[in-house]
């Protein structure tokens, strides 16, 4: 079974924010309201510092928090790549899911519901990339599939240093980020 | 040095998370109390103190429902889409705590009834006979009464500890992230039951009884704070800040005042000097245990939506 994930190269994000419009607009996700966005990070001390630009949206993780502790089974984990997503006919809004998700990528929606990145899983489905993927002006981010050794993703995480966000909350996040 | 910046500004998630505010912490606190309610309440009746007409096993079932409710109440109203709450009578999710506490609540229910049922109130005795010989044959069976009591504890026993455990499940907030939660809600919650019935109990035994017992409760409920602080500052980075948030940051001083010294020590000093007749029992020290154990559930809630992983270096 195919296991979608995101690889995402920093060292060619510029941070243009394509990625965000282009979900809002795909999506039609509400003003105010953002299924992803930029993240900026500085580390070190001047003058010796390190600055990391990336592209963040819902990890959709292999052992996903926001499943397990949802009490309605809105929140589930569909069959054709393992992308995390929300039935929002089944959501009743006790946003049990948006405490759970150690990456904060979880909203309500003006509707009620809880929302979230789904991959564009619509375009997926029709052999597409997500919309932030299709429109990236620098390629830096690639979509596939983590369970085919020899996707583009899987051989990119092969051959460079990578790291996913907060590994250490234990949730095997499917977004890596290359340095 | 990090500094993270992000353009996302999402409502009730940035620049922190404050998805639950006023009544996820009542529910909890509520949920707690009646959960102590209902295993006091199914001790007495358990241990044969039904016989005494003035036990508070006759006025705890009617109020452990209205308190209940109440708590579903503040529940419902903190629901996004409160028309479709039956939907988590649909299914049953194990993984969930939430979907437990709706189904432990369908339990807890029918017990809470089957204790009301020991003394029908005159004018519905009148208006359904049937209700008040159902009562009479209850009353004339002690071993039916053994069953409601067992039932009332072991149920009353899985609301305390699922009010604790539907934070604890929830890993990405660290100050949630300890299993302890689960007991000391537990305790908590008797402890502000215990209060509870000192306060409302007719009978002067039952009364000091329960400030006896408090006084237990409350000695562990100190013991399971410090644990649980124990866990926290002995883990990572991130469970250490957590901890900091309630030991000396934004939420210490209602943590120290509300919870710790108005919450438990004061009330502990008082009633133990009550329990060997030193002072006379007053309604002030119950009054603190119960106000200590909203402030518990405020404090662990607000400051758990505040504690994350990735905010370790910003604080």
């Amino acid at each position: 079974m195919a296991r979608f994930g995101m690889v995402i190269d920093t060292q060619r994000c510029v941070g243009c924010m394509d990625c965000v419009v282009a979900c809002k607009t795909e999506n039609q996700v509400p003003e105010g309201f953002n299924r992803d966005w930029i993240a900026t990070e500085v580390r070190g001390k001047f003058p010796t510092l390190a600055l990391e630009i990336r592209t963040e949206r819902c990890n959709h993780c292999d052992s996903p928090p926001c499943v397990t502790c949802c009490p309605t089974g809105a929140s589930h984990v569909e069959e054709l790549g393992k992308i995390v997503l929300v039935d929002p006919e089944l959501c009743i809004g006790c946003k049990a899911c948006l405490a759970s998700c150690p990456y904060d990528a979880r909203f309500i929606h003006p509707e009620g519901y809880a929302d979230k990145c789904t991959f564009c899983i619509h375009r997926v489905k029709e052999g597409k990339d997500p919309a932030c993927v299709a429109v990236c002006p620098t390629r830096c981010m690639h979509f596939g599939d983590f369970a085919d050794p020899n996707s583009e993703v899987s051989r990119l995480l092969a051959a460079r240093v990578h790291h996913a966000l907060i590994p250490e909350a234990g949730t095997s996040p499917r977004i890596f980020y290359l340095t | 040095m990090t500094e993270l910046t992000t353009t996302r500004a999402n409502p009730l998630i940035d620049p922190a998370l404050h998805v639950w505010g006023w009544e996820i912490p009542l529910y909890l606190f509520l949920g707690g109390l009646v959960a102590g309610m209902m295993v006091i309440s199914g001790y007495f009746l358990f241990s044969g103190r039904w016989r005494n007409t003035r036990s508070a096993c006759y006025v705890l079932p009617g109020m452990s429902l209205v308190l209940l409710s109440l708590g579903m109440l503040a529940l419902f109203l903190d629901l996004e889409r409160k028309l479709f709450v039956w939907r988590l009578y649909t299914t049953f999710e194990p993984l969930s705590p939430m979907s437990w506490g709706a189904w432990i609540l369908v339990l807890v229910y029918p017990a809470l009834v089957a204790n009301l049922l020991l003394r029908v109130p005159a004018p519905l005795r009148a208006q359904a006979p049937a209700l008040g010989a159902l009562s009479d044959r209850l009353v004339e069976r002690p071993a039916a009464l053994r069953w409601i009591g067992a039932m009332n504890m072991i149920w009353g026993g899985l609301l305390g500890i699922y009010t604790g455990v539907l934070l604890s499940a929830l890993g990405a907030r660290p100050l949630w992230n300890s299993a302890l939660l689960g007991p000391l809600f537990l305790v908590s919650g008797l402890s502000a039951a215990a209060a509870f019935v000192h306060l409302i109990a007719p009978d002067v035994g039952e009364r000091e009884l329960m400030a006896k017992a408090d006084n237990g409760f409350l000695i562990a409920e100190l013991v399971f704070i410090a644990l649980f602080l124990i866990g926290l500052l002995s883990s990572t980075a991130a469970h250490v800040h957590a901890a900091g948030l309630i030991l000396g940051g934004p939420f210490g001083a209602l943590f120290w005042v509300g919870v710790i010294g108005l919450g438990i020590v004061l009330p502990l000093s008082i009633q133990l000097l009550a329990v060997q007749h030193r002072v006379a029992h007053t309604p002030i020290a119950p009054l603190l245990v119960i106000a200590g154990g909203l402030a518990l559930r405020f404090v662990l809630v607000q400051a758990g939506q505040v504690s994350h992983w990735n905010r370790i270096p910003s604080f």
